[in-house]
């Protein structure tokens, strides 16, 4: 017989009202009519219940770079961040280009996933930008976008034949939106702290003229873009005047982008650099007016593992990139919810509802018949980011030692645990949700 | 069963956020950079400099003032003048300076500079005078290793502290020890240079000005912001300034597109004789070197009375004296 397991007077995340949600078969039912003997029931009047979070924008590292992270655990990670699904970035060794790749991460995200995971497969072979990659086999094979993230795709003719191309999967290139010729050694933003410093800069430019372009072409092809982690100033207006010329361009951006700026890199922080880079204060304020106005369709955390001896080098040799699954939802509830710019029903819808519509992925609600993606999160519980604690292998975080409100005390993805907080202790032991994933 | 989950026990105050930072002053066994070093201690390097400076003319013997200390002088880039400065002022006080060549080293064969300056540590250099293409590579350095006073001789585009402290001692001289109020103008490469921001530094710490020009590609982003005034042309920058310095063009900035051709850099920005006599009286010239004559300094003005070009380079050793007897005594009362 099946457990069927209830949240009991939690915080509807929308409406705000105490429910209680039950959940049986990997599903969200209807409420019993008595009391049910089997159930295990979770109490926690002042947490709320969500749908399960969706991060479009990961690095699993899988195949090829397991030291860095694995589908393992960078999935356990999402489960922490209540996270229940997770796009991973086809800029792997090798690169997933092909068919057999995307089966291959699907396959390996069933044996070791934590949360659902979808493959976002190359524009390009190799992601060298020269050839088109098998678009619409990947797209079958179970590809749910197309990019070539960490690269941008540098010739306009390329990317105007890859969003044609595309248009008959339905499914959306993702930009990630950098001219090489402005890049020229670039590891830091371009402006005083890095002229102080010393560093060659990536100026906003190089970011906000290939959103301009890629809308453009969006416009002359028909075809979806979305573009990836936006950053600077600029890039919001870009995206901003896309939709207002009705043209099928979405856009993202990061937690980093709206907590952090470029002064964080003093003095040569590695924890600090990522690309796109941490911009300026006026940056950082343009960020938080273009998630408050609808400009930015969703978040994503771009979630970017290295190991502790690669981000020791010296700053200019240090990779791109931090990880972001497991303070996200903090980060937001304390930056962006608490302060007042945004409700805590919209935060989510960002995470969660925003993600899934953009990508078409299955919608998740409390309501009966909805999958059971859950979690469940105390937006008032403050603690203290220790990256030795966390689940995944990147310790390569710039939050290090902050304190933040918006604590995740469960995860649930197909109506098992893939994450419970410490001081939840159920008889169960955390099941591994492979047994159950479709 | 049932599990309630009781709300969490009270919590720290959330913080504004606080990063991890590395103070480039917190200890005096490294020098860095010139940024942030207080007035008093940047007078006092000064004096102390001076004082040396003398010693250093009269031909008087080496003394024993780094007696015990091995100095490991890594030029992990090029340099002739400032490794060789370096050098003579380690052995004048008594040191014992090794030579790193790091064209023959095992930073070629894949070791990482901090493993391969773990080595020296380990063979028992306490003080470590770096010199690295890679802007913040000292600092880094300062922070991974635990028992080495590591000296910047220039790092990237960053900063050049002695070069910076030879340039104030130089200026000390023309303007008679008055620093506030004064004015040096800089021309040039601005963006790239790791001498314009050692002397940036130190000049505002020390109350006087300094307004930069150059060719648009060459001046970095928010440069202002160091404290500085950005004059539109050479003649404007020149005009009414107590000293000038002209900074090195290299050849690879035509490479890069930053300039059309070094003809017309001569022309646009070069130091000559017209532009130096917009100067005040008095006023000096000064070239951090090696000089491209005809390019950034017109030859005559290097060589003519105004040029205390070699009185700079006199007063590196002097300051590097000054800094390796400073950086080792602070090892010694680390140790």
């Amino acid at each position: 017989m099946s457990t069927m397991t209830l949240f009991k007077n939690v915080t509807h995340w929308k409406t705000g009202e105490k429910v209680t949600v039950a959940v049986e078969d990997g599903v969200v039912v209807p409420m019993p009519k008595r009391g049910h003997e089997h159930a295990r029931v979770l109490e926690a009047p002042h947490a709320v219940l969500a749908p399960g979070l969706v991060d479009l924008h990961v690095h699993l590292r899988e195949p090829g770079q397991s030291g860095k992270e694995s589908i393992e655990t960078g999935t356990r990670a999402a489960a922490a961040g209540g996270f229940t699904a997770v796009a991973c970035m086809p800029n792997t060794v090798p690169v997933v280009d092909t068919p057999a790749w995307v089966e291959w991460v699907l396959a390996r995200a069933r044996g070791a996933g934590y949360a659902r995971v979808y493959p976002i497969a190359a524009v390009t072979q190799g992601q060298k930008g020269e050839q088109l990659a098998p678009l619409q086999a990947m797209a079958r094979a179970g590809a749910i976008a197309f990019s070539d993230d960490g690269h941008p795709i540098e010739s306009a003719a390329m990317m105007r034949r890859a969003l044609e191309y595309a248009r008959n999967t339905g499914l959306p290139i993702i930009g990630h939106e950098e001219d090489p010729t402005l890049r020229v050694g670039g590891v830091m933003n371009e402006g005083f702290t890095a002229t102080r410093l010393g560093l060659r800069g990536l100026p906003n430019a190089a970011e906000s003229i290939m959103c301009r372009r890629d809308a453009d072409l969006a416009e002359l092809t028909g075809g979806r873009v979305h573009l990836a982690h936006l950053s600077a100033a600029q890039s919001f207006d870009a995206l901003r005047d896309a939709k207002r010329r009705g043209l099928p361009v979405s856009g993202e951006t990061c937690p980093h982008y709206w907590v952090l700026t470029d002064e964080a890199v003093a003095d040569y922080d590695t924890h600090a650099k990522m690309n796109p880079p941490l911009r300026s204060e006026a940056d950082r304020a343009a960020c938080i007016a273009a998630i408050v106005d609808g400009t930015i369709d969703c978040f994503a955390t771009d979630h970017a593992p290295h190991t502790s001896d690669e981000k020791a080098r010296p700053f200019a040799e240090a990779p791109f990139g931090i990880v972001g699954l497991e303070t996200a939802l903090a980060l937001t509830l304390t930056y962006l919810v608490h302060p007042g710019h945004l409700s805590l029903a919209r935060a989510i819808e960002l995470w969660a509802d925003a993600p899934r519509r953009l990508f078409n992925l299955p919608e998740v609600d409390l309501e009966p018949g909805s999958e059971a993606d859950l979690v469940l999160f105390d937006p008032q519980a403050e603690w203290t980011v220790e990256p030795d604690l966390f689940f995944s292998k990147g310790r390569n975080t710039p939050f290090a030692g902050w304190n933040l409100k918006g604590r995740v005390l469960a995860t649930m993805m197909a109506g098992r645990f893939t994450h419970l907080a410490p001081e939840i202790d159920f008889d169960h032991q955390l099941v591994l949700p492979s047994e159950s994933q479709k | 069963m049932t599990m309630s989950v009781s709300a969490p026990p009270a919590p720290a105050p959330v913080s504004a956020g606080s990063f991890h930072r590395y103070s480039v002053h917190s200890d005096a066994r490294h020098l860095l950079a010139l940024e942030g070093m207080t007035r008093d201690v940047l007078l006092g390097l000064l004096e102390d400099a001076a004082t040396e400076r003398e010693w250093l003319r009269s031909g008087a013997p080496n003394r024993t003032d780094l007696a015990g200390c091995s100095v490991m002088l890594a030029f992990v880039e090029d340099s002739t003048r400032t490794r060789m400065s370096f050098e003579i002022a380690a052995r004048r006080m008594g040191a014992n300076a090794l030579t790193f060549n790091a064209g023959a080293s095992s930073l070629n064969k894949g070791e990482t500079l901090l493993d391969t300056m773990r080595l020296f540590e380990a063979m028992g250099a306490q003080l470590l005078i770096i010199r690295h293409s890679m802007s913040g590579a000292p600092a880094y350095l300062a922070q991974h290793l635990r028992a080495t006073g590591v000296i910047n001789a220039g790092d990237g585009m960053h900063e050049h502290p002695t070069q910076g402290l030879l340039d104030l001692l130089t200026l000390r001289d023309a303007w008679s020890g008055e620093f506030e109020g004064k004015r040096l103008a800089i021309v040039g490469d601005i963006a790239h240079s790791r001498v314009a921001r050692s002397a940036m530094a130190g000049l505002s710490t020390l109350g006087a000005h300094v307004t930069v020009c150059g060719p648009g590609t060459l001046l970095p982003a928010d440069v202002e912001l160091l404290g500085c005034t950005v004059a539109p042309t050479v003649e404007d920058a020149m005009e009414g300034a107590d000293a000038v310095m002209a900074l090195r063009i290299q050849k690879e900035r035509m490479e890069g597109g930053l300039l059309p051709s070094l003809v017309e850099y001569a022309r646009e920005w070069g130091v000559n004789h017209e532009r130096v006599a917009l100067l005040k009286p008095g006023a000096v010239v000064m070239h951090p070197g090696p000089v491209n004559r005809g390019v950034e300094l017109q030859a005559s003005v290097a060589d003519s009375a105004r040029s205390v070009i070699l009185d700079q380079v006199a007063n590196g050793v002097a300051v590097r004296c000054a800094v390796l007897k400073r950086c080792w005594q602070a090892w010694k009362e680390a140790a």
